[in-house]
This record gives C-alpha cells, structure tokens and sequence, in this order.
C-alpha cells in the first residue's frame, strides 16, 4: 500500500498562483516545436481539444520524465487551456507524476492476488535492490490486471511475472546495466495457460 | 472438461495480432456482411435475440442497451470500455493482446448497428503494451477500408481512436470513463440521464466492455440461435474466465457459462496448491461477495446461480483463497483498494471506505472489539446504494460477506493479535 503524501496546502494554505488561471500565450512558454506538434495532432483526433488532456500530458511526461509545471505551462499553451486545469487533471491519476521520479519505473503488485502469493515481498525485494538510487522508481501499486502471472511488476511499462526476489535483484541490475530485463518473465511469452486449441 | 474457445481461439498464433493473420481464419467476413448486407435494425434484433450479456460486470443485455439509443442522424458514440482494472480481472488484456482485430470488427459492426459516428477504445493506461497492439491494428484497419469512410462503399463512416487513460479505477465506471474522455478528472455523473441518452459531449453513447464487443462477429457470423446454443437459458454464450490466488493453474480460461463452478476451479485452474484446501472465492472479481467453499463450488458458472447465491458473476474473475489466507487481511486489502481508487465525489464512499480501513486495521492489530465488527457492517450497509455510482459498494458488498460468513474468524484474529501484543509489551 503507498502512502500517499499530505499536501502541504491542506495545512498551511496555497496561495493560488494567478499565473496557472490564465491560459498563456505560446511565446510566453518556449514550447519545443515536437511537443506542440504532438499536442495538436492529438487534439485533431477528437471531436473537442479538450479531450487531449491526458495524451498531451503523457506527451509532456514522456519529454521531460514526469509532468513538470513548465511543461504542464507548455501544453496549456497548445491546448489553449490553463495550466491549473491540466494540472488538475494530472493530479488525480496514478500515472502522471506531479513530482519528480526516477527515469526507469517499478511498479509491483499488492493487490490482492499478488499479495497471496508474495507481492509485498517482492516489493522489499526491489526496494532493497534499488536501494536510494534517484535513478529507480519503485513503487507499490493497485492491481495492474495481470494476476496470471502473480506476484509481477510492471517495469518501464511492461509486465513481468511470476517473479521471486532473486529475479528483483537481476531485473534491478539489468535496468542499470541498460540491458534486456528479464526476457524469459515477459507477459507476451507466456501462453495459454490452458494450452494450444483441442 | 475442456475449454470452449469462441474468442480465444487460434489465439495461440501470434499471426492472428495482424490483419492478414485474422483475415487467413475468416476475419472481417463478418464487418463485411454487416455494412453490405444488413440494416441496423437487423443488427440490433440479432444482438437482441442472441441475449449476449454486458461481460464487463453489470451482465446487462448488450442488444437492449444498444436500443436505447434514439435513432435518426445525430453525432452519437460508441465507447470500448477497456479500463479493466477490477482486482481479479484480465481478460481483456489478453483478448485485446492476442485478438485485436477481432475487437476491431466488433466496434465496427456495433456502431453501424447504434449509428455511432465515432468510436474510442479507453484503455487503462498500464496497459502500455496492449494499447500498441491496438493503435497498430486499427492502423491496419483504416488501411484495408475497415475503418474510415465510406466503409466498403456503405456510405457509412467510423473514426476510432485507441484513447489511453492515466491510472484511475473509478474510469471503468462508464460515466466517469466519459469524463475521463473530456479531458476531466474521472468523476461519475448524475443518473439518469443515461449515457444511452446524453453521454459523451452530450451526445448519445453507447458503451460495452472488449468482451462484450468481442463476442459480436461471431453472433453476427453464425445468428443469434447458435450463439444460444452455448451456455445457459438466462446466460448464452461463452465466457473468459480469469482465474487467480492460490491455484496451481491461474490465467484465462473460456468456457461455457453455466459450467460447474468446481470444474472451472479444479479441472481447468487445477485447485488449490499441495496439501492446502480451498477455504472461500470471489466468483466475480474483488467487488463480488465471497462465497464459502461449500457455499460456492457446486454452482454452475452464470449469471443467475451466482446471483441467486447472493453473490455476482461480475466481470468473471475467480480470487481462490485457500485455507493459509487470513480472511480480516484479505478483507483489509479489499478495502483498502477502494479506499485508494474511490474518487472522493459522494460522501458515503469517500468517508466509508476510508473508515473501514481503518477499523479494519485496527482489528488486524488486535486493537478492535467484536461489536467494532457491527459497526464495520453497518457503514458498509449504509454506502450501499447511496452513491452515485457503485465504487463504494464494491467495497461494502465482499467486506461485508466476508465479516457476516467469517466472523469467527474475525474475533480469533482480534484475540491472537491482542494476546501478541501483550506477550510484546
């Protein structure tokens, strides 16, 4: 289970930033050319631009590791919208970091399919082997729909299972090492549990 | 007793994932009946008719849902409910990893049938490596003149777009999957209206889970009456089971509803591991009230028997737990997943989810007394049906099956803890 950090805001106060009500103005923010570009041709996919909030904001966290507030100002800027808007929006789902995280993510299992069968040991497991390094995300996380494959992790959005804390260290090892991570515990081997069609 | 595979089948062949692998086993044979041939009331009485059952969780008929819709030319929708999140539940995944066309095809046909314009598939966004496989097949697809306009010259026109969503459970609720689609936070909606009625940018939207859509083709294909031919009366057709916790065998298994529950268990998921036995189930994934071995096992795998039993097939997600489970701490975990997705909109919900924890908590610490074990059922009969949608009641509905059948066991835990405690101190 993550503990979720308190919002310093809910005990001390925010003053709100009038920056993030108004929409800003493209030259204002330095927006890269890719990442506009990117914006626009998701807004073009939807009836109403605003629809593009979660792709555009996936865009920005996919350019600068997690939803900076510059980047979050950027893609208001394309959007047309206001950066307090968006980061309303990126605030409430679980993928979209409003804070800085390491570049390679785990996100292991510990629901309750996983926990049955050692997912919180497998967390202590990667936790243990990442150690304080910034460059390792590791996290616990709700149900990620592979319970087939209990106790898994997703790392760098793919899934891998069923795993034991000895292939936590090897998959922490490959990550820094920039090789193939555990190649022979990727989803997409797996087959059929009930084997080929009779 | 073997599986009955209808929508896995030949899913064992990566080739299927392409156009040409589809096509080679008889793909889109059925999308181009459809828009040569047929007319979408035609289409929507043969949906009807087959009785083919929403697979998402609610079992509401997928043919009347679709006839909710008004007809006439209007801007309405069509929503793939791909955000299977529920604990227990993954067949989606699977089916659109090794099938995406054949879902694909279903979209395609259900919107001719509903009118629908434009369609979305919402997957959830963890699914990082199914929505490629999607955004390449749909690629395909408006390549072969599946997709776009004037499909196969029927004047008939469908833009689909594969729409990732960001990590939030309450999204394959489907109205707060809507908003999650406008670009919002993923809150529920007041109903009615409908989504039938006033759904996505308030326009009619009709919207159905992968293997829901999944099934269409084949009805499509080979008539309603032959799709009535598998399963029971009240439940037709075949259903991917995901079978998980402490059996030998987990994964997907599809089999024809109204199988028994214990062949389903033992036969295909091969039972509990050595030398354990099987204590309780969630037939229907982790919202699903769970059902004592005794209770559960000798019932046919439907919609009606699980529901008669008090319980609910749901999205057909089987959670064994065998007899090394602590039930309070699986009723903790439960809790706890709903406390962290429910989205904080209605009070209930928000404010009983996170108490129930807490309570809960403290029983697994010894620190709780057997009437806090009333009080914990009480708050999950007082979220029960008052909010607006049934996030809170996911909860509220196993935790409380889980103190009402297993409060012996609760009270045993609450003594050893405390007696833990005290040896401790």
């Amino acid at each position: 289970m993550v503990e979720l950090p308190v919002d310093q805001a809910l005990s001390e106060g925010r003053v709100p930033d009038r920056a993030s009500e108004e929409v800003p103005e493209l030259h204002e923010v330095d927006c890269p050319a890719e990442l506009r570009e990117r914006i626009e041709e998701l807004m073009s996919r939807y009836p109403d631009r605003k629809s593009a909030s979660i792709p555009a904001l996936w865009a920005v966290q996919r350019l600068y590791g997690w939803c900076t507030p510059e980047g979050i100002r950027q893609a208001a800027a394309a959007m047309r919208v206001t950066p307090a808007y968006l980061e309303s929006v990126a605030s409430f789902y679980d993928l979209l970091h409003t804070e800085p995280v390491g570049a390679h993510k785990v996100a292991v299992c510990t629901n309750i399919s996983c926990w049955m069968r050692g997912g919180d040991e497998l967390l202590d497991a990667f936790r243990a082997a990442a150690g304080e390094d910034p460059d390792l995300f590791v996290t616990g996380f709700e149900c990620l729909g592979a319970c087939d494959i209990a106790p898994m992790a997703s790392i760098d959005e793919r899934y891998f299972g069923p795993l034991e804390g000895a292939e936590a260290r090897t998959a922490i090892e490959q990550l820094r090492a920039g090789a193939e991570v555990l190649p022979e515990k990727a989803l997409e081997k797996r087959p059929l549990p009930g084997g080929p069609d009779a | 007793m073997p599986e009955t595979r209808l929508l896995l089948k030949n899913a064992e062949d990566p080739a299927l994932r392409t156009l040409a692998g589809y096509r080679g086993y008889g793909g889109y044979a059925s999308l181009e009946k459809a828009y040569k041939q047929m007319e979408a009331g035609e289409l929507l009485k043969e949906l009807e008719d087959s009785g083919l059952r929403g697979r998402g969780g609610a079992g509401f008929a997928m043919g009347k849902k679709a006839s909710f819709l008004p007809r006439g030319e209007m801007d309405k929708y069509l929503c793939c409910n791909a955000d299977e999140s529920e604990p227990g539940a993954f067949k989606d995944r699977e089916l659109m990893q090794r099938n995406p066309h054949q879902l694909i095809e279903g979209i395609a046909i259900a919107a001719l049938a509903a009118g629908a314009g434009r369609a979305f598939i919402f997957i959830r966004g963890e699914y990082d490596s199914q929505a490629d496989v999607l955004d390449a097949a749909v690629a395909e697809a408006y390549e072969a003149g599946y997709l776009g306009e004037d499909i196969l010259g029927s004047r008939r026109d469908l833009e689909l777009v594969v729409h990732r969503g960001a990590g939030a459970y309450i999204c394959g609720e489907e109205t707060a999957l809507l908003d999650a689609l406008e670009g919002k936070r993923g809150n529920p909606r007041l109903k009615p209206p409908f989504p039938a009625v006033q759904g996505l940018y308030g326009g009619p939207t009709l919207i159905n889970n992968v293997e829901t859509l999944s099934n269409v083709p084949h009805i499509v294909n080979n008539g309603a009456e032959w799709f009535r031919g598998f399963g029971t009366e009240q439940s037709p057709g075949t259903k991917v089971v995901s079978i998980s916790g402490c059996v030998r065998r987990p994964g997907n298994y599809e089999v024809e509803l109204g199988i028994p529950t214990r062949e389903l268990v033992y036969d295909l998921a091969g039972g509990p591991l050595e030398g354990r036995e099987l204590k309780a189930f969630y037939p229907g994934g982790s919202s699903s009230p769970v059902l004592t071995a005794e209770e559960g096992l000798d019932l046919p795998y439907s919609f009606e028997a699980m529901a008669e039993a008090g319980s609910m097939l749901g999205s057909g997600s089987v959670i064994v737990a065998d007899d090394s489970v602590s039930i309070p701490h699986m009723a903790l975990r439960t809790a706890r997943f709903y406390h962290h997705e429910s989205c904080g909109k209605c009070t209930p919900c928000r404010e009983g989810t996170n108490w129930t924890v807490k309570m809960l908590e403290r029983v697994v610490r010894g620190e709780a007394t057997p009437m806090d074990l009333d009080i914990v059922a009480s708050v999950q009969e007082n979220i029960i049906g008052n909010c607006l949608c049934v996030l809170g009641d996911s909860m509220a509905m196993p935790v409380g099956a889980m103190v009402r059948k297993f409060r012996q066991e609760f009270e045993d835990v609450i003594a050893a803890a405390a007696e833990s405690e005290a040896v401790a101190a």
